[in-house]
């Protein structure tokens, strides 16, 4: 018997078989069965988890809106901070200081990360150097800020017999590093080769074929790693209490103690004085603010695809 | 014409004499990737202005002859090229010679449409900014982009990305790019494989335009679209008697010859269909 007739006659016997009358399945929502109310409570308990997850967050923000937005305006914006009894000043030198800091480490980080990059998603990805490299940026990655502060003591304060700005930069460009390294990679590697391909066949040598098309092509990713490095080291505090310090006064050289937000924040917040804790607030709300803008730029490079 | 194959102890065959200027002569001894020999012996003459089809089951090697005329294997660390590739009398695989030099010569259109993550304008434009041309870029990028036939269809839009084509378009674009530079051979690899067949018989018209003004290697799948546009085919084999799959030229000739009078039993086999 051929093919057809065989298949022909499972029809048939299927048909005969469907010819018992079979009664009509029931489709209509059963809200109280159980599986229905395992389902809902489930629903419910997944909604429940995320209003908590929010609730520090949003309690943050809004304290901080409360309470620092009072006390925001040009003044503490711009003046140098108060001393004990002093009424009035803010946190100018601070946000100077915060930015230069950060701006130190983004200029130190960002060349070396994205080189290292280069290195690790094209030229040699599989060497033994790039192996190591890509294991210890993962791991530093989650390195306790504090130690890269005090690392940063031992080799630059002590030899330069100073706490200065530069010292902090360092500190923060070593926390930024793994950050930059590995996201740049990632967009690098996220470049599809037949792109890379099509730029050899042009008559690119392999420098060409990174500058022209493996990096333009990789931007958004690279910048969306920048900015949340960015973020992340503009927030951080334990580095530059071992490298920075504070000063009272705008900076005037690289070489000398600096003042950040983050460390004003730290040092306000535990004094016994209203005008200071006041200050504190508003410059969290200003540093907040800063780390959002870098997040909110990362999100946005991130989202320009092609 | 003598279209009578010379077979050699080794197994190899030589082209049937070829009637114009040969642009490329690719004399290929061994080509191996690693320890793997993937082609044998195997003489291809490329000539001036004709569209030179590369057709044979899969694994005979057609890719790779066709990526090893501009030096693009070189791309594969463990690539290794025994042989010579003759381009203007000289050869391309000589020790003094700079393989990306080479390859701006011997342009390339890919399997897959790639154009780069830019405008359509920059993608084409883009080989001619990396040669350092001085004249106007305007006037070269339209040119370019009427000689590919996708003009019409984008010269509202230089600005868009090159990537928001369709697949068609896509590749029409890179031949543009291709040919912005004006190369003197366009090797293709199997550059309608990912198009529909609308966008393949626009790319196969556009290769008859081409031929008027470059020299093409096409290596295609599809023996129908060889017999529409192939001026000459290169018919390759896989030889599994060694064991493991090492490709060579079977047989080389008009590609009327080659469908309807081949001198090989293989090729009679693979033209008629019996395996593929």
């Amino acid at each position: 018997m051929s093919e057809p007739n065989l298949t022909a006659t499972a029809a048939l016997i299927a048909l005969g078989a469907s010819e018992a009358p079979r009664s009509l399945p029931n489709l209509n929502r059963a809200p109280f069965e159980i599986r229905a109310l395992k389902s809902g409570f489930l629903t419910a308990l997944t909604w429940i988890a995320a209003l908590l997850a929010s609730v520090p967050l949003f309690s943050v923000i809004y304290r901080l809106a409360i309470e620092g937005g009072s006390r925001l305006d040009w003044e503490a914006l711009t003046a140098l901070p108060p001393s004990a009894f002093e009424q009035g000043g803010g946190f100018g030198n601070a946000i100077v200081g915060t930015l230069v800091m950060v701006g130190l480490a983004t200029l130190m980080s960002v060349p070396i990360g994205i080189f290292a990059a280069i290195y690790l998603a094209i030229l040699d990805p599989d060497s033994r150097l790039a192996h190591s490299v890509r294991f210890l940026s993962k791991a530093l990655t989650g390195f306790p800020s504090i130690l890269a502060g005090v690392f940063v003591y031992a080799v630059l304060v002590v030899t330069m017999k100073t706490y200065s700005a530069l010292a902090g930069g360092v500190a923060l460009a070593v926390l930024m590093l793994p950050t930059v390294v590995l996201a740049a990679e990632q967009a690098m590697m996220m470049v599809p080769k037949k792109m890379k391909d099509a730029a050899f066949g042009m008559g690119c040598t392999r420098a060409q074929v990174i500058w022209k098309v493996v990096l333009p092509t990789g931007a958004p990713g690279i910048l969306t790693g920048v900015m949340l490095a960015i973020a992340g080291a503009a927030g951080n505090s334990a580095p530059l209490l071992f490298t920075a310090l504070f000063s009272g006064y705008y900076l005037t050289s690289l070489t000398e103690p600096t003042a950040s937000l983050a460390i004003l924040i730290f040092n306000f917040s535990g004094m016994p004085y209203d005008n200071q804790i006041e200050l504190a607030w508003a410059a969290s709300l200003v540093l907040v603010m800063v780390v959002l803008v870098f997040n909110i730029l990362a999100r946005i490079i991130g989202r320009q695809k092609h | 014409m003598n279209a009578t194959p010379e077979m050699t102890a080794a197994g190899a065959a030589s082209a049937s004499a070829p009637t114009g200027a040969i642009v490329m002569n690719c004399q290929i001894d061994r080509v191996f990737y690693g320890d793997f020999l993937a082609v044998r012996a195997s003489t291809v003459p490329i000539e001036k202005n004709k569209i030179t089809g590369f057709i044979g089951p899969s694994g005979c090697g057609k890719s790779t002859v066709l990526r090893s005329l501009n030096r693009m294997n070189d791309l594969i660390p463990i690539f290794r090229f025994e042989g010579k590739v003759t381009y203007h009398g000289q050869d391309i695989y000589d020790r003094k010679v700079d393989p990306v030099v080479v390859r701006r010569y011997i342009g390339m259109v890919f399997q897959q449409p790639n154009p780069f993550a830019m405008s359509i304008y920059d993608n084409v434009a883009f080989g001619l900014r990396l040669n350092g041309f001085k004249g106007n870029l305007d006037e070269r990028v339209e040119k370019a982009l009427k000689g590919a036939a996708c003009w019409n269809e984008v010269k509202d839009k230089l600005k868009n990305s090159g990537l928001s084509l369709s697949g068609g378009q896509q590749q029409r674009l890179c031949i543009a790019r291709a040919i912005a530079t004006e190369p003197d051979v366009l090797l293709m690899d199997e550059p309608c494989s990912a198009l529909d067949p609308i966008a393949t018989r626009r790319v196969e018209e556009l290769m008859l335009e081409l031929k008027e003004k470059y020299t093409i290697a096409l290596v295609t799948h599809n023996m129908q679209q060889a017999t529409r546009v192939a001026d000459t085919t290169a018919f390759f084999g896989v030889d599994i008697s060694q064991g493991s799959r090492t490709g060579y030229l079977v047989e080389m000739g008009p590609t009327r010859q080659i469908f309807e009078d081949p001198q090989q039993k293989l090729t009679g086999e693979y033209v008629r269909g019996e395996f593929s």
